[in-house]
């Protein structure tokens, strides 16, 4: 039990050492107390993951902090395949970024304050993955959400990713406020928060409605589109992904570990989590699938044409995570899954290249400013270049295996699904090309920067480049756990070995069927592919002349179609308006009447009061008299 | 009746931890003749109560109910449990005392001496299942109080503090002899079972005459807990008394006497719970009441924290109005966790008290964690604790008393005493926001000693540990109470 116990509690420990020990002790040796726990969770998850694949599913009541009738909060595990995978995920790539962040922050004046933050949020996401019950999963859900606004805004003198962290922050809101009612829901209807119960219980409930607002609703429908606003929040699908971008004010590290790897996947995991509850509801499902298709496409388009390269990253992953959900809407959860786990690869390892980019260029992220960097670090280009094999698609790297599932199974699943397949390789094809955009932009040509810039070019320092090198190693190899069947019998291990917890997808098609899905996306990967390259190394004037003749679509794309300004104008500026209204009318004479009258009341009645204290011993003992006799008077009356 | 009159030297043995601790009292002030350290004294006081503690242990160790001197005496998980509370009462009041009393001049050998035979009072309440034997117990703590309240010979407030503790407590005794007497007098016995079969045999739920006792009774241990309007005493006395000795009142007298009034109305008067309860209802809302709102204009943070200990005793309260066993058990929960955060609390207070400065006042506070940090945070803690905010211990003994007074049908009570705990985070934050958030005046220096670290890295645990895990409190009050 305490090997489970101490995955979550070495990174706590860490956070605690740090956080306490870290401005006056420990400094900048923060990494030798972060570092070596976050091994250690590692290794326990790694043996955690065997016992699993032994056949020995782990629940456990670690335990109970109020235990009041039903009402039950507890800590307990349950380690079954789907989180033994998710732990060596979290912890295999925290490993990675934090030895990677010994380099990046290296030198800045909060290292041990960083440090204690990543460690903290490692600690909050294994919480949430190995929680067996709603409520504690709530508990890491909203604890990640904390350590992200953190990190976001860590470097909170400026004001941009203060700005950013406070976004992050009220943007999830909205999605954590349904989530929060789905779980108060689930523990109305079901009288338990935990999940065997839970999901035990979900099949007798099934058609049940409640009425809303006049309209009956089917209940189950409902806690699944609830607990979906979450996701929705957290794992940044439109509506709610104006965040995301932002959240790339954050040091890089934190850029790749909670927002790319672990924490923005936390929804894709929460649904497969909940798989008993949305395989009851076929709305919910499909709402699933079609906000996960939109949003695919949606930030794939927006990724074309922007010019920071970690916003670009960013809504490449925006638009990945998409892909997620549409897998899971078509009930391929092992699929989504399975391209959670081969993302954090790749995607970390995006996101870390272009750290090691931006730390060579002293924080430059533009990359018009870039250019002709193959050179000069040729590590960080070629991790680059597997990097971006693996998320176009290309055969044999790993994302093409898991890309290639969610489409087969979308392509399966009745009309909706195939509408879903087009969009999916529609973005597909968009990835490819914004992906080689980035590295042409980037690595190719000649260096656009200035001049002092160039003179101090160079490839980072081995603790930045070994993490770059493992984590190409998973790029590359982490999807041949998922070849599909038609290569290899038994090819796809990942899927055999999650469908005890998620169930196998239903639905067959041809082998012709199954060749056309691939070839498909093969023939856009690689289309892609060759229009940056025509675009960006051989007509370089090209894309300015298409900017110009589609001006108002280049404008709207640049502009991430106007959405931040949407929300600006609709909710922001109108609740700036209202609260300063409320502010000065309500809140002066009302609320602060009522939060000082009270008080003020209180105490003046307080002051009065006070007088009967009149230190006299003759008074108390009067007091004391008139109080007994009080008492007997009452009964006496009452009686 | 026929009374069992044979007495054993048997019978001396589950009263070994009590001899313990008064020959140990004994020898500390003898041993103040001789040795010029006071260190060594108190060492040999926290010794000796440790002793006292293996005794208890040991005897808890072949547990079953034991009693002794004709059933006027017995040892029992519910008295056990007490006792433990009592010795870590007296253990960390001697570890918070240490460096004061020497400031304040007044580390005698009797101090640590007093304390032991307080605590022994104390015990013998806890034990005691006969209404003399109570009557004993609490004469010898009260004594021992009236005398360390004013120790410190030389302030005028300590001197005013002990003649008024010990004339009204000498009037509440006067109510206890009468409520003992009427039930005799009823009843023919003073032994607390036979009082409970009395009432039944012969019909006395009803009476009023019995009525009568009941409330007199009641009124001697409302005054010992501090419950309103018998609580009259409970300011003066906690801010003229030496801290140390405020903090040691707060804490033990008021267990003792929720060991006395759970006993004596849970083991004689249960059929007249309807009674019982009606009486203390209006006394606990006034005791919760009178605590929250007066904490609110005082300015000596000695005199908030003697009315938060009202406030408390109020809530406490509702777990024995409640008239069941988890009510009990939620009661005895709350008087552990607050030892810890009340002590704790006493505990920094006295940090601040140095040669020449008081540091009685809520403002000497302004500003502690821009020079001391970690007394801040501990400090916020403690507050934290004592206002109920989770996740420190104060929440979850909240809770639990608010849960069994709801399980019990007593709703309103609980939606009261809500309120007035809000209104009572108001003065308890009103200390973490001017530590926090105010300029520092001038600057405070600490009171710093070895024996002090350790009652506050102990008692600031306690919180956080008994707030985050706290089963393991629980399942003690539980295992104790039900066996």
């Amino acid at each position: 039990m305490l090997k489970y116990t101490l995955i979550p509690l070495l990174p706590f420990l860490s956070f605690l050492i740090n956080i306490l020990f870290g401005r006056n002790f420990i400094k900048d040796r923060a990494h030798w107390i972060a570092v070596p726990a976050v091994v250690g969770s590692f290794l326990l998850a790694v043996s955690a993951f065997l016992d699993v694949a032994g056949g020995r599913d782990i629940n456990v009541n670690i335990y109970s902090w109020i235990v009041s009738g039903s009402f039950n909060v507890s800590v307990g595990f349950l380690i079954d395949r789907l989180s033994a995978i998710m732990l060596i995920v979290v912890t295999s790539i925290s490993t990675l970024i934090f030895i990677y962040s010994i380099g990046y922050m290296h030198g800045d004046g909060g290292y041990y304050r960083f440090f204690a933050y990543l460690s903290l949020f490692v600690f909050s996401m294994l919480i949430l993955v190995m929680a067996n019950n709603f409520l504690l999963m709530y508990f890491g859900w909203e604890a990640v959400g904390l350590c992200s606004y953190f990190l976001i805004g860590y470097w909170f003198h400026k004001k941009s990713a203060a700005d950013a962290g406070k976004k992050a922050f009220i943007v999830n809101r909205f999605g954590d406020f349904g989530f929060g009612l789905g779980v108060i829901l689930i523990f109305l209807t079901f009288g338990s928060m935990d999940y065997m119960q839970v999901f035990g219980e979900a099949g007798g409930i099934a058609g049940q409605t409640i009425n809303l607002l006049g309209y009956d609703v089917n209940l189950i429908t409902l806690i699944c589109l609830l607990l979906f606003c979450g996701a929705v929040g957290k794992s940044a699908q439109v509506p709610l992904h104006v965040w995301l971008p932002d959240a790339m004010e954050g040091p890089t590290p934190v850029s790749a570990l909670i927002h790319a790897a672990t924490m923005v996947t936390a929804g894709v995991f929460m649904v497969a989590r909940c798989n008993p509850l949305f395989n009851l509801s076929e709305v919910a499902m499909n709402t699933v699938a079609i906000v996960g298709g939109v949003t695919a496409i949606f930030a794939a388009t927006i990724a074309l044409v922007q010019t920071d390269i970690k916003r670009v990253i960013a809504y490449s992953t925006v638009s990945q995570l998409g892909y997620m959900f549409l897998a899971l809407g078509v009930g391929a959860y092992s699929a989504a899954i399975f391209h959670l786990y081969t993302h954090a690869y790749f995607k970390a390892l995006l996101f870390l290249g272009s750290g090691s980019v931006i730390h060579a260029l002293h924080d430059e992220q533009n990359m018009q400013k870039m250019g002709g960097l193959k050179k000069y670090m040729p590590v960080t280009y070629w991790v680059f270049i597997l990097a971006t094999l693996s998320i176009t698609g290309i055969p044999f790297f790993s994302g093409f295996f898991s890309k290639d599932e969610i489409l087969w199974r979308a392509y399966l699943a009745g009309d909706l699904g195939k509408f879903l397949w087009f969009l999916g390789t529609l973005a597909a094809l968009l990835t490819a090309f914004y992906s080689w955009r980035l590295i042409y932009l980037t690595f190719h040509g000649k260096f656009r920067g200035t001049h002092e810039q160039e003179e101090h070019l160079h490839e980072s320092p081995p603790v930045i480049t070994v993490p770059l090198m493992l984590l190409a190693v998973g790029a590359v190899a982490a999807g041949w756990v998922g070849i599909p069947p038609i290569f290899a019998e038994h090819g796809d291990k990942i899927g055999e070995f999650l469908a005890p917890v998620l169930g196998y997808p239903e639905g067959e098609g041809t082998h012709a069927q199954e060749y056309f899905v691939m070839g498909a996306s093969i023939f856009v990967a690689v289309a892609g592919w060759i229009i940056a390259y025509t675009m960006y190394l051989k007509k370089t004037e090209l894309p300015q002349k298409l900017g110009a003749a589609f001006q108002p679509v280049y404008k709207l794309l640049f502009n991430k179609y106007y959405i931040d300004e949407l929300y600006s104008k609709t909710i922001v500026q109108p609740t700036l308006k209202a609260s300063d209204k409320i502010i000065l009318g309500f809140d002066t004479y009302i609320i602060e009447g009522i939060v000082n009258g009270i008080p003020n009341l209180i105490g003046a009645f307080s002051r009065k009061l006070r007088k009967i204290q009149t230190g006299l011993l003759s008074d108390y003992g009067l007091i004391m008299a008139i109080g007994a006799l009080s008492i007997i008077g009452v009964w006496i009356f009452l009686r | 009746m026929e009374m069992e009159t044979t007495i054993s030297l048997l019978d001396i043995r589950p009263l070994v931890p009590e001899l313990t601790m008064i020959c140990v009292g004994l020898i500390v002030i003898l041993l103040d003749l001789i040795v010029r350290k006071k260190e060594v004294v108190a060492i040999v006081g926290i010794a000796g109560t440790l002793v006292a503690l293996y005794g208890t242990y040991k005897l808890y160790g072949f547990y079953e109910p034991q009693s002794a001197f004709s059933g006027m005496f017995v040892l029992d998980g519910y008295s056990n449990f007490f006792k433990l509370i009592f010795y870590l009462n007296i253990i960390l009041t001697i570890c918070i005392s240490f460096k004061y009393m020497a400031i304040e001049k007044a580390s005698f050998g009797e101090y640590y001496a007093l304390l032991m035979f307080a605590t022994t009072g104390m015990m013998i309440m806890a034990s005691a299942a006969d209404l003399i034997v109570l009557y004993l117990g609490l004469e010898l703590m009260a004594l021992s109080t009236y005398i360390l309240a004013g120790i410190t010979r030389k302030r005028q407030r300590s001197n005013e503090a002990a003649l008024k503790y010990f004339f009204l407590g000498a009037f509440s005794s006067a109510f206890l002899l009468y409520g003992i007497s009427l039930t005799y007098g009823l009843t023919g016995t003073t032994n607390l079972r036979e009082i409970a079969s009395a009432l039944q045999t012969l019909d006395l739920n009803g009476s009023p005459i019995m009525y009568l006792g009941l409330i007199f009774m009641i009124v001697a241990f409302g005054f010992k807990i501090a419950l309103a309007p018998f609580h009259m005493w409970a300011p003066d006395v906690y801010e003229g008394a030496p801290t140390s000795i405020t903090a040691f009142m707060s804490v033990g007298p008021k267990a003792a006497g929720f060991a006395v009034l759970g006993r004596v109305l849970f083991g004689a008067f249960a059929g007249m719970q309807v009674q019982w309860a009606s009486i203390l209802i209006p006394m606990a809302v006034l005791t919760m009441a009178v605590g929250s709102i007066i904490a609110l204009a005082q300015t000596n943070i000695k005199r908030m924290l003697a009315y938060s200990s009202i406030a408390h005793a109020g809530y406490m309260l509702l777990g024995v109005i409640t008239g069941t066993t988890g009510g009990l058990m939620s009661t005895v929960n709350y008087l552990a966790i607050y030892l810890f955060m009340n002590i704790g609390a006493f505990a920094i207070v006295i940090m601040l008290r140095r040669e020449g400065f008081q540091g009685e006042n809520i403002e000497d506070y302004m500003g502690l964690s821009k020079s001391h940090p970690l007394a801040s945070a501990l400090m916020l803690i403690f507050m934290f604790s004592l206002a109920g905010i989770p996740p420190t211990a104060g929440f979850i003994g909240k809770f639990y008393v608010f849960m069994e007074v709801i399980k019990a049908g007593y709703v309103y009570l609980a939606i009261i005493a809500v309120a007035f705990s809000a209104i009572s985070a108001f003065f308890y934050l009103r200390v973490v926001m001017y530590i926090y958030m105010k300029d520092p005046k001038e600057e405070v220096v600490l009171t710093r000693s070895p024996s002090m670290s350790i009652a506050l890295a102990v008692t600031a645990m306690m919180v956080l540990i008994l707030g985050i895990f706290p089963s393991f409190l629980l399942n003690l009050v539980r295992y104790s109470i039900l066996g």
